[in-house]
């Protein structure tokens, strides 16, 4: 059995309010020393949790924001040979000591590094679909070989790895495997006017309560294919409040649907049950 | 000492690892379930079930091994929804019927587990997922020899069982086709050539001639090498293909979202291309196919994605076009050969099943033009994607 070491455990911070079951996941994937697989809708605060983390429990955050050209190598280091080939004829220096050329990314810093840190890999669905398995070998052993040196990057402290994808996207079941998983569940009413409370502190209480029902209205239509987030939320009360808004037409109408929905067909789909619905 | 939940989730469809299983097993050990029957579930959840849309069945399996309940039926909550508000039943000519295969009850099991694993919207009419009023194996208020019926009056007396009694044991072990799978099969479709473009630095060449120079940097210089597969892809929607609409927007996703090819071009039709295409992008908008061909050379390749059946003067006759208003002057099989003729390099992959083929005179047409079709299923885009590349 291996030994039980108390670990600060994580219970959210100030400014991020985590639920308990979010907490419990965080704090299993702490223990286990496994990544930490986060998803849900955008707008559910994947991004920021990494950063809660590292405030909480006092440790360095390394950020590494997947692209769709990123590479999993690029993660752990990069041997840059175009500097070394111009430092042989311009740069001062010696050329011979490779270590020199190897910039550690993301992973390879916090596995490099001294003390335990927080690593965010970013949307890890953007990349290529075989992105993440060629990352399996690192995650468990949480080491590294730099070929060009033949060195060895061990982490002495395994760092804390935590992920987010969005929830539309597959991932490989090598992968999934390996982590722990929490899905971020949409806001509900009451939080949702908690935050766009956040955005729009001024709103009327009434007019808040009303764009709300008419948002998870829309949300809950089965026929939505794209539904709307809470970043299009904030945008479409901008835009209301803009518009100078006056809440008996918002009674009777959806002004600005497009603000909210970005397909055609689902502009059509509910202004045909908002109709049916007369507001 | 919990062996038995494991397999319990394992027999209903929670399908984790034995390494997912021990790492529970480490962390109930450490403690972390907090001694509570909550913090046990929460556990068991981030550790052994890596997808939301499996949270549901986790939920009931938990439920009925814990409070030592019945197992659950697993029926999706949506099936229920699918069969609300049932459309009448169209009638079957006796030849339909004999066609509808009579299935022994434990194919009807495996399929509707099948079925259900699959179907992700409401089909009625249909003939082949969980609806109303259709000639399904699956579904109420519908036509079929055997059958199971699910909720709804029976109105035919063949439903063999009805699903909310049963429990079930068969566990599917087909493959799900999901975008992923696809994109990777879609991926392996790809013709790398040099391309015309800028050049990139050859580093590896740079610093053997770099060495020979003894240390005076010479800078190679390379083509870089890119996919040239350009990639028409036609789509049969609305009418039957409705019910595979699912399917196919998946494809459509897979082949958009791959950023691989060096073209993509994708038009809809419904049920046979005539004189005009319509735009993905904008259904409104109908673009001349003689203007897309004019656009195109042999170079391209065609995948066909429909399910070839409709009544074959649809295809062999001027004005045949189910679409009254359409009112071709040539026939849909010239459209097709021209097509053809235009993209040598051609697929067609369809739906229905390949059995259901060898039975429909407007496949066979077809398929004298398209000799290459193929299932839409993973293996099916394999070996389509295998014939384009000989081809």
């Amino acid at each position: 059995m291996p030994p039980v070491t108390p670990l600060p455990q994580f219970k959210g911070t100030n400014s991020y309010i985590a639920s308990a079951e979010l907490q419990g996941a965080v704090n299993v994937a702490v223990t286990l020393g496994r990544p930490l697989l986060i998803r849900g809708e955008p707008g559910t605060g994947k991004t920021l949790l990494a950063k809660a983390v590292a405030e909480s429990l006092q440790l360095d955050l390394l950020t590494w924001h997947v692209k769709s050209t990123a590479k999993a190598q690029d993660g752990l280091y990069i041997y840059d040979t175009v500097q070394r080939l111009n430092d042989s004829r311009f740069g001062e220096g010696d050329v011979r000591d490779i270590k020199r050329y190897i910039k550690h990314g993301p992973l390879g810093q916090a596995f490099a590094r001294p003390t335990r840190s927080v690593v965010l890999i970013d949307e890890i669905d953007k990349a290529d679909p075989e992105f993440p398995n060629d990352l399996l070998h690192e995650l468990d052993a949480m080491a590294f070989n730099v070929i060009e040196t033949g060195e060895q990057i061990q982490a002495k402290e395994r760092p804390i790895v935590i992920i987010s994808s969005n929830a539309d996207k597959e991932l490989p079941d090598a992968f999934l495997r390996r982590c722990v998983f929490h899905y971020i569940a949409f806001p509900d009413e009451r939080q949702m006017a908690e935050i766009v409370r956040v955005h729009h502190p001024g709103l009327e209480a009434k007019v808040l309560s009303q764009c709300l029902v008419k948002f998870y209205w829309l949300r809950e239509l089965p026929e939505i294919r794209k539904r709307p987030s809470t970043s299009e939320l904030v945008d479409w009360i901008s835009a209301l409040i803009q518009a100078g808004l006056d809440p008996a037409k918002l009674d009777k109408e959806l002004p600005f649907l497009g603000v909210l929905l970005k397909k055609e067909g689902d502009l059509h789909t509910a202004r045909h049950f908002a109709q049916q619905k007369r507001w | 000492m919990f062996t038995e939940f494991y397999f319990f989730l394992r027999r209903h469809g929670i399908k984790a690892s034995t390494q997912e299983w021990m790492g529970l097993l480490e962390a109930v050990q450490r403690g972390l379930a907090h001694e509570s029957m909550t913090g046990f579930y929460e556990l068991c959840r981030c550790l052994l079930v890596k997808k939301e849309s499996q949270f549901d069945l986790f939920d009931q399996c938990f439920a009925a091994y814990f409070k030592g309940a019945e197992a659950p039926v697993m029926l999706k909550d949506e099936l229920s929804e699918w069969l609300k508000n049932a459309k009448l039943p169209r009638e079957l000519t006796p030849e339909e019927k004999a066609a509808l295969q009579a299935l022994s009850l434990d194919e009807l099991r495996q399929k509707f587990l099948e079925r259900m694993a699959e179907q992700k919207d409401r089909h009625d009419g249909g003939n082949k997922w969980i609806g109303t009023g259709g000639s399904s194996a699956f579904g109420h208020s519908g036509t079929h020899p055997t059958g199971i019926r699910l909720g709804g009056e029976g109105r035919s007396k063949s439903a063999t069982q009805v699903a909310e009694e049963r429990r079930f044991r068969g566990l599917r072990s087909d493959l799900t086709l999901d975008t992923r799978q696809l994109t990777l099969a879609l991926k392996s479709l790809r013709q790398l050539t040099r391309s015309d473009g800028p050049q990139e630095l050859s580093l590896e060449d740079s610093i053997a001639a770099t060495a020979k120079n003894a240390g005076d940097i010479e800078l190679v210089w390379r083509f870089a090498r890119k996919n040239t597969v350009k990639l028409l892809l036609l789509m049969d929607v609305g009418g039957s293909m409705t019910r595979h609409s699912q399917l196919c927007e998946q494809l459509f996703s897979a082949a958009h979202s791959l950023n691989h090819f060096k073209e993509f071009r994708c038009y809809a039709f419904h049920n046979c291309p005539y004189d005009e295409l319509y735009d993905s992008h904008n259904p409104a908008q109908n673009v001349a196919t003689l203007d897309v061909l004019k656009q195109i050379d042999s170079s391209w390749y065609l995948l066909v994605v429909g399910d070839a059946m409709m009544n074959p003067y649809e295809l062999t006759a001027p004005g045949g076009a189910i679409n009254y208003y359409q009112n071709n002057a040539e026939a849909g099989i010239v459209w097709l050969q021209r097509l053809r003729e235009r993209l040598p390099r051609s697929a067609w992959l369809n739906p229905e099943s390949p059995l259901a083929w060898r039975q429909t005179t407007s496949v066979q047409i077809i398929q004298k033009i398209f000799p290459a079709m193929f299932p839409l299923t993973l293996d099916g885009l394999r070996d389509a994607i295998a014939s384009l590349k000989k081809a």
